[in-house]
């Protein structure tokens, strides 16, 4: 694919009398596409291996007795091809088809979504006869009929041309949509018992070159012809899938994959593409609220709120120092959001105390996250050809779905050896080479023995490793950050082997917040505070204390250290580890602002409340998990009275008496890009690196600029006999022995409650049910049904779900649903939990 | 030319199924002879031969055997095709029944020439007695040591497994076979690859029909001149001719390649049923365009037929008299090709659909003046356009009655009425046909949730 063709691997060929070469092993279809020849088509996808069921696209080829079609027949040297354009034997083959294919097509266009956009319509109208011949009986079948709850299927458009099922089978890997039955009866199909059950379901429907796959939420909502379509990039997740925005009277109606063959191909998620009913829900804040002396909220203009903010921030500050105010961001942000958020609390008030990291952190993927801010790689394209791939700490289809998608690519077309480290295997179970199980949280040790080399059970992956070289990856999910001493040990995995290395994060913005620096002793670029380059001169000023991170925040706001808390884009109430623990801060807290787009269960502690538009109305940029920057146009005006997050931010710093200089989200980006982003690649900076970068490498870093809560016992040593569940805890081994046989790992699900998913109703009923993952051996031991209700009992909680038993998990380990799915995992305590039955409650089967 | 027993041989036989029979009739000497042979030698033998496959495409055995690589590293498949499925066609089923172990020897020759382990014989699903008596044969020759581990004290290990069709004509086309075999459904595949280099299971695989593999022991024990003895020069070898409708006996018969079609008919069936004169016929199953009685003295070879203007096929000969009407024979092999179609490639599954409405109308006299041209038409828009065989076979009854016999069904169209000779036919020209489209049955699959 990125080889250069030579000469030799090049062959030359006529079409419609022009003369080309193409690489050897190209079909003619696409060969033609060069010339800038269409060839009509409906099955042809150039992402799905050939499979020429419709006949369309026939060819005459020189010397053959029967037209070909193009779209299955490689290229050969000296051939001569005729498309319709210049043989008649192609064009009476393609009229041919298409009357074929209108025979039992029901042309109801008129109420058809695909109306206005749809191949076969455009062909008929191009290739097409003006009149049926057929007065016979049309096939009939009852319509639409349900695929999932996002999806409808219109038997009679279908043209059978097996793309939806091609795309389940090969590109998404879930055989859940078929073809069944034969002759004129062929049609699309899921089975009885098993639920079509993918994340990507929303791709059949784009690709359905008729009206026959709908999806729900579109279904009759708009034409083609009274849309405008703008770029987008998805705001989900990190995989930065490049989005068609279409809208329509200021609503958006429907977002499509856009094609981007480096990122996300033509593919994307249905949490992506379904999931934008917030944009316009009822629970959208569109209006500045601002709590009154007698304690009741009233909405309030621009200025009174943001006077009101920047006079509490100030009061914090005056009362407590800069150090008593604390910014929690989430990890949705924009770049230049993100960035300008950083240089408020930085250069404004003058704190350190800032966090994107609203889940399980550690002190210690500090220097990892240093190293990889501001860089670019490894990418899609990288990791789709690494002969090898180290995953650890990530899964990979719930967390970033199109990097699932690729691996899954790389291991369909060149049987890419995927290594998983780790107790849970998940969706990559099907593709994996090998797993390299470890207990929860002691992930380190087979990493760092994958480093070294010489461990003699690990020869086979070491070996791979080495024949590799520096095109092997190493992928390492957030949540290693719950293993003591595996995120810092993945990364000297790449480093001592000279692999790539990314970390990848589940959100959109948690990339852009690395790079900006919104954790605590760091600055843009992965600059650690006490060496800021550059960022010392574009600022005013720096903070001379380091700061808390985000339990730290909370832990000091509850003690009543931290005065004013300022929540962008974040819910600590229901997402923070420790639910209690939030809430006793927000209620003992003096201050708190409240940034963001929708109503949720810290609004209710908001004493100012600032309306935020969401990705679709505003301009900005997102960073994929490589480090990409992509940036997105505004699509639709803003609800309400909203405002860009970093507008407010601007307006609340010149409340503050501090100008910064910026009037558009353009001189926001043009100041922060030369500081967050950083040239060569995350490995010369890694700690251990000779000759780092940017960061000069210093294993002591960490300890010289620790923050105040790294005082706290750190993971992997004793940690304190306390009721309250401490993240760094989650996973390591306590001496859990038989009152807490189970280590836990906690995987939040693609699709969940979150708020960023309301109103879309459809895509939530496609989600999957949270359950508890249990070895079969455990289940059966334990004598859990597949499917039956188990409590999970911890040090400090007890949460009932129910149990799906896989292989996909070690045995002694289980996986909990994550808080989007409804229960906080962290109200159990600590890292270990046993199960016990609960009476009453059948298995599924 | 005289008829032959070389395939049938055994026909007679009381016991020549059983292993005991079958060995006291001369059974097991191609195999004893093939045993000692270089494969390759084996392979050159069936090239020189000059046997051509039997399962209807008439490909020269010995090549596709040489086509095999013999150097991936996988295992080599051979998958004997008796799904026997093409309308008129039942020499397998025969031979199948009355000589198993002609078939078996025939594998373990084919098996140890092409360096195969192990092979599948896959078995139309409505032939049960012929496939009780493979199962009893193939488990006798395990019993026996002709099959399984060293055979005979060769070295030799060879394994054979005998799997019933579900019963769709297009899993007897070779690819379809082994995706069903794999246990898909049943749908031809793109080639290339070839199944000799990527078949079941992706492993280099050769598919070849009962009948050309039950011929490969004889070529073995007696020679490529013997075998060429008989037969044409590009058609060399005896063949079983399966002759069926209005003749007085009809069945299979074993001539060499080459006799014409009036000796087969008239000395080993007796001729057309008194009082009947040959109107029309199909000289190897309904996929094979039609001839009249013009063609009654053209040699059953592959090259005679073709120059023709039909195919050999599977040497199915299906005879029709004046009594028959050719619009109504057509419209029940169209009805058998809309109904089996696999639904794949658009012409086909659209094409058949249509063709079989528009000649039940016909025949139920609503047929109109351009009805003619578009059966025609269709039948060219599909014919080379299709994705398999299937499809091309479709047409060819259809286009060669009308060549032929295009005053019957305009007089159908025009006046209402078939030629008073014909005896209408029970069952097919019905007072409401027309009525048996699919979309009249209950959908099989009302809702998304199907079985
Ligand atoms: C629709 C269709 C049905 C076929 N059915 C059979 C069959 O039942 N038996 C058979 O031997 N070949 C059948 N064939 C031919 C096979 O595809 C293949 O050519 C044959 O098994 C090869 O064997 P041979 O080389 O020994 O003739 C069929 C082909 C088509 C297109
Ligand atoms: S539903 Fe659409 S994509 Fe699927 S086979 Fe039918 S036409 Fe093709
Ligand atoms: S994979 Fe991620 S970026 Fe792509 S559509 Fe889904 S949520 Fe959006
Ligand atoms: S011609 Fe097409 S529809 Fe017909 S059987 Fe072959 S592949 Fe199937
Ligand atoms: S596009 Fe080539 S057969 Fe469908």
């Amino acid at each position: 694919m990125t080889d250069t063709a030579a000469p030799a691997d090049t062959v030359h060929l006529t079409i419609d009398g022009r003369e080309l070469d193409v690489p050897k092993g190209l079909l003619v279809i696409r060969a033609a596409e060069q010339l800038g020849i269409t060839i009509p088509r409906f099955c042809d996808h150039p992402l799905l291996d050939p499979v020429a069921a419709c006949r369309q696209c026939l060819v005459e080829v020189e010397g053959q007795r029967k037209p070909f079609t193009a779209c299955s027949t490689t290229c050969t040297d000296g051939m001569v091809v005729k498309t319709h354009l210049t043989s008649d034997v192609a064009r009476e083959g393609q009229e041919g088809q298409l009357e074929f294919l209108l025979l039992n097509h029901p042309l109801d266009c008129p109420q058809c979504d695909k109306g206005g956009e749809c191949p076969l319509q455009d062909q008929t109208l191009a290739h097409g006869p003006g009149d049926s011949r057929m007065i016979d009986r049309k096939r009939r079948f009852t319509k639409p009929v349900p695929i999932s709850a996002q999806v409808a299927l219109d038997r009679e458009r279908c043209v059978l041309c097996a793309r939806c099922t091609r795309f389940s089978a090969e590109i998404s890997g879930d055989k859940f949509i078929e073809l069944f039955e034969r002759g004129a009866l062929e049609q699309v199909a899921i089975y009885e018992d098993e639920p079509y059950e993918s994340y990507f379901s929303g791709n059949v429907v784009q690709i359905c070159p008729v009206g026959a796959l709908t999806s729900t939420s579109y279904r009759f909502s708009a034409r083609p012809f009274d849309l405008r379509s703008l770029p987008g990039v998805c705001n989900q997740c990190s995989a930065g899938c490049n989005l068609r925005v279409d809208v329509r009277r200021g609503e958006v109606q429907r977002l499509l994959a856009r094609d981007n063959m480096a990122v996300n191909e033509m593919w994307n998620c249905d949490k992506g593409r379904f999931g934008f009913e917030y944009v316009a829900s009822a629970e959208r804040l569109r209006q500045p609220v601002v709590r009154d002396e007698l304690g009741s909220m009233r909405p309030a203009t621009w200025l009174t709120a943001l006077r009101a903010a920047a006079g509490r921030i100030q009061a914090a500050v005056d009362a407590g120092g800069p150090a008593a105010v604390g910014v929690l961001t989430g990890g949705r942000l924009t770049d230049e959001d993100a960035y300008a958020v950083g240089r408020f609390a930085r250069d404004v008030v003058g704190t350190d105390n800032v966090d994107f990291r609203l889940r399980p952190r550690t002190d210690e993927e500090r220097d990892v996250l240093a190293a990889v801010a501001g860089t670019l790689g490894p990418t899609y394209d990288e990791v789709e050809h690494a002969p090898v791939v180290v995953v650890a700490g990530l899964e990979t289809e719930e967390e970033v779905p199109i990097l699932h998608l690729r691996l899954r690519k790389a291991w369909r077309k060149h049987r890419q050896r995927i290594v998983v480290v780790g107790p849970v295997i998940g969706s990559l179970e099907e593709i994996a080479w090998r797993w390299i199980q470890t207990p929860a949280g002691e992930e380190s040790s087979r990493l760092t023995a994958l480093a070294s080399g010489g461990d003699a059970d690990l020869s086979e992956v070491t070996d791979a490793l080495d024949e590799a070289g520096d095109r092997g990856v190493v992928l390492a999910g957030e949540r290693l950050a719950h293993s003591p001493g595996a995120l810092p040990a993945a990364a000297e995995l790449a480093r001592a082997r000279g692999l790539g290395f990314a970390w990848v994060p589940r959100r959109n913005g948690a990339r852009g917040a690395v790079d900006a620096g919104l954790l605590p002793g760091l600055l843009p670029g992965g600059r650690i505070a006490a060496e800021p380059g550059p960022v010392a001169d574009a600022w005013g000023r720096l903070p001379e204390q380091p700061g808390l991170d985000t339990r730290g925040m909370l832990e000091a706001a509850a003690a009543g250290e931290v005065r004013a808390l300022y929540l962008i884009g974040i819910d600590p109430v229901r997402d923070f580890e420790d639910p209690a623990l939030a809430q006793a801060a927000l209620e003992r807290v003096d201050t708190v602002i409240v940034q963001d787009l929708l109503q949720n269960e810290t609004t209710r502690f908001a004493d100012v409340i600032l309306p935020a538009t969401a990705a679709q109305e505003r301009v900005g940029s997102f960073t994929t998990w490589e480090g990409r920057r992509q940036p997105f146009p505004q699509a639709v005006a803003p609800q309400g009275l909203a405002q860009q997050d970093w507008d407010i931010v601007r307006q609340l710093a010149r409340a503050l008496g501090s100008d910064l200089g910026w009037e558009t989200a353009n001189d926001v980006r043009r100041e922060a890009a030369p500081l967050m982003e950083v040239a060569g690649s995350a490995l010369s900076r890694l700690p251990g690196a000779q000759g780092g970068g940017v960061v000069p490498a210093s294993p002591e870093r960490s300890g010289d600029d620790a923050p105040v809560s790294s005082e706290r016992p750190s993971a992997g040593h004793d940690a304190p006999a306390s009721s309250e569940p401490s993240p760094d805890s989650l996973s390591h081994q306590e001496a859990g022995g038989a009152e807490f046989p189970f280590g836990v790992v906690v995987v939040d699900y693609l699709v969940g409650d979150s708020t960023m998913l309301v109103g879309a109703k459809a895509l939530k009923e496609t989600a999957r049910r949270p359950a508890v993952w249990v070895h079969p051996a455990d289940a059966g031991r334990l004598g859990l049904a597949d499917g039956a209700e188990v409590a999970v009992v911890g040090s400090a909680g007890r949460l009932v779900w129910p149990v799906r038993a896989t292989s996909g998990v070690l045995q002694g380990c289980v996986v909990l649903p994550g808080n989007s799915s409804g229960q906080a995992p962290g109200l159990l305590g600590g890292s270990r939990v046993r199960l016990e039955p609960v009476a009453g409650t059948g298995g599924d089967e | 030319m005289p008829e032959v027993q070389v395939l049938s041989q055994r026909y007679s036989l009381s016991d020549g199924h059983t292993l005991d029979g079958y060995l006291r009739s001369g059974g097991m000497a191609g195999l004893r002879v093939a045993l000692d042979m270089a494969p390759a030698d084996i392979i050159t033998l069936v090239k020189d031969s000059g046997l051509r496959g039997r399962g209807g495409a008439g490909f020269p055995t010995g090549v596709k055997w040489g086509f095999v690589p013999q150097d991936t590293g996988r295992p080599i498949y051979l998958v004997v095709n008796a799904d026997e499925g093409e309308p008129g066609t039942f020499k397998d089923r025969e031979l199948m029944e009355r000589d198993p172990f002609m078939l078996l020897e025939g594998m373990a020759i084919a098996a140890r020439a092409l360096g195969c382990a192990r092979s599948f014989i896959f078995i139309r699903g409505e032939y049960l007695w012929p496939g009780i008596r493979l199962e009893e044969a193939i488990a006798e020759a395990y019993t026996d040591g002709w099959l399984g581990k060293d055979i005979q004290g060769s070295g030799f290990d060879f394994d054979v497994t005998l799997h019933y069709a579900a019963g769709a004509y297009i899993c007897g086309e070779e690819t379809a076979l082994l995706d069903a075999l794999e246990g898909r459904r049943g749908q031809p595949r793109l080639r290339p690859p070839f199944p000799a280099v990527a078949g079941l299971y992706a492993c280099p695989t050769v598919v070849n029909n009962v009948e050309t593999i039950a011929t490969v022991p004889h070529i073995i024990e007696l020679g490529a001149e013997w075998f060429r003895s008989m037969g044409t020069e590009k058609s060399p070898g005896p063949k079983l001719f399966c002759v069926s409708g209005e003749v007085v006996r009809p069945g299979n018969y074993e001539f060499p390649m080459g006799t014409p079609a009036r000796e087969i008919i008239e000395t080993a069936c007796g001729g057309m049923l008194p009082d009947r004169a040959l109107k029309f016929w199909a000289p190897g199953g309904s996929s094979t365009p039609l001839l009249t009685a013009e063609h009654y003295d053209v040699g059953m070879d592959f090259e005679s037929i073709s120059a023709a203007g039909s195919l050999l096929g599977t040497a199915a000969m299906m005879m029709f008299s004046d009594r028959t009407s050719v619009v109504d024979a057509v419209l029940n092999w169209t009805r058998f090709y809309e109904h089996e179609s696999c639904g794949k490639c658009t012409p086909c599954r659209e094409g058949t659909f249509w063709l079989a409405q528009i000649l039940e109308r016909i025949l139920d006299r609503r047929g109109r003046e351009q009805d003619i041209q578009i059966l025609d038409d269709l039948c060219d828009n599909i014919f080379g356009r299709a994705f398999c065989a299937l499809g091309d076979g479709a047409t060819s009854p259809i286009k060669s009655s009308i060549k032929y016999f295009r005053e019957e069904y305009v007089q159908l169209i025009e006046q209402g009425r078939l030629p008073d000779h014909i005896e209408p036919h029970a069952g097919v020209v019905t007072e409401n046909s027309g009525h048996h489209r699919p979309h009249s049955r209950p959908p099989a699959r009302a809702g998304a949730h199907a079985r």
